[in-house]
């Protein structure tokens, strides 16, 4: 009996428990507003439905709030990601568009390196000011953020740039073993950053960062490389995604690519159970709030709510997703507790919220 | 004595923090037209009471009475309106506004609504008068020296109807000339009848301005004397504190052997300095050899500590490591040549409290590693497994968040971080404070060993027993000045200390 109280608790306030409640409900309540919600059909040798639906289009977001986990686990954050789908995505189309043969394999495969590397260049610029120059990650982003998208603009010169190639739509829309692809992109994704950050000591080093800075250096950390790094891994991400946006509708738009996937991503990091304030990070958790995420945005559509009320709805679940994973707030109905202010705040801060050995 | 009442009494002032006994039945008075230095050693609580006495803590027992009646402020704002004012040892103003702004921030003259300047222009320029001091004060503060930004603090201070000034280490920043200047601007307003509390590092400071003082130890009241009856010797010794537990005692070892200290020193540091932090410094480490640094807190041991393990870079002076120049700018570049490092600031500088035991004990040899060349988990596994064991790390979950560790316990798993990567010198800057007596008497055990294994250390602390023990060779800081080493032979002991401690310098030469 007691097993099975403990085993409760250990569930209920595990960091993952209410996202999952909440993907859970927002399942169950699609499924009673349109029964077929959870049906899966083959067509064509593929498998259509809405659960399939929300996998794929939730492909873009999983890869930008991935290398935004390395981002916020470092302490930092990265809000030029949206731009940098769009100049990505532009870079590969224009490539594209410009070659006598767009079905040509050779053709997509030169435009997507020249995309990632566009990506890579402009991520490392991110690294630059923030490592080097030590500007304040959220303003030396938001430089890319704004000038990113004027620069995507001058990419597609202002137009709305289309192409036709069938290898390249297939990033977006094209199928593997029955399943979309861009679910096996970002499934790859997944696996090689938690490769990258599991199998080295690539995580312990950027959560020791993010955890402690000044015991970091300490300890001999190279931070600055570290956080040079994930800006170019945050970028690299976005590049891809920048790929399946545009790949998606087949033209490349500076304006709307990737438009605010940087809040989504933000997100779906902190839902994820990631502190904004660096340290842990979890990349499940991470894929399991950018789903939720989507399955809402999913939602929002498919219930009709009209489109001057469903920001606001959105807004209301996620307030709701933060207000019950935050342990303030769920403390404040178990009981009333008075936070005092100790000489050493800072030092203390950490400390009021764990159990004394 | 004084005759007049006292401005301000406080009584049996106590207060907790979560783990901490901050201050515990401290009584304090303050008369008016004096200047009373409040002493004690970082951690003995002057902070604290000065934080009661000006609202920002609340007490959890005693009282603060103001000329006789009873307050209890809420907040600084509160006690200021009450006429207790505060100078931080930061000076908190903004630089970027003009001096008269300064002053008047918050409490601006005004007629309708509207800022009446001209009249804030001249009260400001009649404050600073009051003074001694001429300048613009439509400048904007920045392009003032340290010492004059404090000055305007100060006149911001007595502009309230002040009855009561407290100068939370006012002169941690100046210069000389600065502290004369400042001297003479407290003297004045003494003589004005404002009870002045004032509280620094500076030993010599005190016995130039303070009529009366205040030691406390450990948040708990040594006792108050006029500057006359206590000679700076027994300050030293009221601030330190001779506690001799028995425990200790019976645990205590021979003293330490004098090692060998010739061939190529390990560590050779000729006039290294770093502008306001620490003067210019000679100090040798040979292989094999414990070095204590001793002083009062403040006295410059940490910034010695933080230089030569390329903490904060040195702006003076060279280092040679086995004889060979080379230069500690950064950390890694300390440990690449075989240092370690365990900061005073446990919390802040030590750990990374949301990572486990084991994360935290192999943190330092990761990072020389590299990310890409991680230490398999065996290793790791078995590094960690023999280091909880030898240290008795408890819980002995290496696992856990070292966060939910004990003091002594997060200290031992800091040990551990760098033994583990067999440092040939390692730095410990109060290893065994705030530590219980159990781990404390490990942790000497292990410099012990250290030292017949052959690693240097270098070991600061304020409890001088410790040193005494320990050290081959003893450094003596004082006002961030390196005054004295003494080679720890029988001619060494407490009182010696406490003198170089105290006197600096001038006793260096006393034969014994």
């Amino acid at each position: 009996m007691s097993t099975a109280q403990s085993r409760y608790r250990a569930l209920t306030t595990h960091r993952l428990f209410w996202p999952v409640v909440v993907l859970v409900a927002l399942v169950v309540a699609n499924t009673v507003y349109r029964p077929g919600f959870l049906s899966v059909q083959v067509r064509d040798g593929h498998l259509y439905g809405s659960l399939i639906d929300i996998l794929r289009l939730s492909a873009p977001l999983i890869l930008v709030a991935l290398g935004m986990t390395l981002v916020i686990a470092t302490g930092g954050i990265d809000l030029s990601v949206g731009s940098l789908c769009a100049i990505s995505g532009a870079v590969a189309c224009l490539y594209i568009s410009r070659q006598p043969d767009q079905n040509s394999m050779g053709g997509v495969l030169t435009a997507l390196a020249l995309g990632l590397a566009v990506a890579l260049v402009l991520g490392a610029w991110n690294g630059v000011l923030v490592a080097v120059i030590g500007i304040q990650p959220i303003i030396a982003t938001l430089i890319l953020m704004v000038a990113g998208r004027g620069l995507a603009q001058l990419i597609t010169e202002g137009q709305i740039l289309t192409i036709n190639s069938s290898p390249y739509k297939a990033i977006g829309v094209g199928h593997l073993l029955t399943l979309p692809l861009a679910i096996f992109i970002a499934l790859a994704a997944a696996l090689l950053i938690a490769a990258v950050t599991r199998r080295t000591a690539l995580g312990l080093i950027v959560e020791s960062v993010g955890g402690n800075a000044r015991a970091s250096r300490l300890a001999g950390i190279r931070s600055a490389r570290i956080t040079f790094l994930v800006y170019v891994i945050s970028a690299a991400c976005a590049a891809v995604a920048g790929f399946m946006m545009t790949a998606n509708v087949s033209s490349a738009d500076g304006n709307a690519a990737g438009l605010w996937v940087e809040l989504d991503a933000i997100l779906a990091v902190v839902i994820g159970g990631t502190s904004l304030a660096g340290g842990r990070f979890s990349l499940g958790g991470t894929i399991l709030g950018a789903l939720l995420i989507q399955t809402l945005t999913t939602t929002v559509y498919a219930m009709n709510i009209s489109p001057q009320t469903s920001l606001l709805f959105k807004a209301v679940v996620v307030i709701a997703v933060c207000l019950i994973q935050a342990p303030g707030f769920r403390a404040r109905f178990t009981r009333r507790r008075r936070v005092p202010a100790p000489a050493a705040a800072g030092a203390d801060e950490t400390r009021k919220e764990q159990v004394p050995a | 004595m004084t005759g007049s009442h006292p401005v301000l009494t406080m009584t049996g002032i106590s207060k907790s923090f979560p783990g901490v006994r901050a201050l515990d039945g401290v009584d304090f008075r303050l008369f008016p037209g004096e200047v009373h230095a409040l002493m004690g050693e970082n951690g003995a609580g002057k902070s604290t009471l000065i934080k009661v006495l000006t609202g920002v803590y609340g007490v959890d027992r005693g009282t603060v009475a103001l000329a006789g009646e009873q307050v209890s402020f809420t907040g600084p704002m509160q006690a200021t309106a009450a006429g207790v004012s505060t100078v931080f040892q930061e000076v908190n103003l903004c630089t970027n506004l003009s001096v008269a702004e300064n002053i008047f921030i918050g409490r601006e003259p005004r007629r309708l609504g509207a800022v009446r300047w001209g009249e804030m222009r001249r009260r400001a320029r009649a404050l600073l008068t009051r003074l001694d001091l001429d300048i613009d004060v439509n400048a904007p503060l920045g392009s003032f020296s340290l010492a004059i930004q404090q000055m305007v603090a100060i006149a911001r201070a007595i502009d309230i109807e002040a009855r009561v000034l407290v100068l939370d280490e006012p002169t941690s920043s100046l210069d000389t000339g600065e502290v004369a200047q400042l001297f003479r601007v407290m003297r004045s307003l003494r003589d004005d009848g404002i009870a002045i509390l004032f509280v620094t590092h500076f030993l010599d400071q005190v016995y130039r301005i303070a009529d009366r003082i205040t030691v406390l130890r450990n948040g708990q009241l040594v006792g108050e004397w006029t500057t006359g009856d206590l000679p700076q010797l027994s300050l030293v010794e009221k601030m330190i504190g001779k506690e001799l537990d028995v425990l200790e005692r019976l645990d205590e070892q021979p003293r330490r052997d004098v090692a060998a200290t010739e061939g190529t020193p390990l560590l050779e540091a000729r006039a290294l300095g770093r502008r306001s932090a620490v003067a210019p410094f000679d100090l040798t480490v040979h292989a094999g050899e414990v070095v204590g640094l001793a002083g009062l807190l403040g006295s410059g041991r940490t910034e010695v500590a933080r230089l030569l393990f390329g903490a904060d870079r040195a702006d003076h002076g060279s280092v040679r490591v086995d004889g060979s120049p080379t230069s500690l700018r950064t950390p890694v570049a300390a440990i690449a040549r075989g240092i370690g490092f365990c900061s005073e600031n446990r919390r802040a500088e030590g750990i990374v409290a949301d990572l486990s035991v084991r994360e935290n004990i192999v943190l330092a040899m990761q990072a020389a590693r590299g990310w890409l060349r991680p230490i398999p988990r065996r290793r790791q596994d078995e590094l960690v497994d023999r280091w909880v064991r030898a240290l008795h790390i408890r819980p002995a979950d290496p696992e856990i968040p070292v966060g939910n560790l004990s003091g002594g316990n997060q200290q031992k798993v800091l040990l551990a971080r760098w033994l583990i990567t067999e440092p040939r010198l390692l730095i410990l800057d109060e290893p065994t404070r705030g530590i219980d007596i159990g781990a404390k008497t490990e942790i000497q055990r292990l410099v012990a060993q250290l030292s017949d294994g052959g690693t240097a250390v270098l070991f600061i602390s304020a409890e001088l027993e410790e040193v005494l023990r320990l050290s081959h060779r003893i450094a003596v800081m004082r006002d961030h000045e390196l005054v004295t080493q003494l080679t720890n032979d029988q001619s060494v002991d407490a009182d010696r200390i406490m003198q170089a401690i105290a006197a600096g310098a001038a006793h260096e030469g006393v034969p014994s």
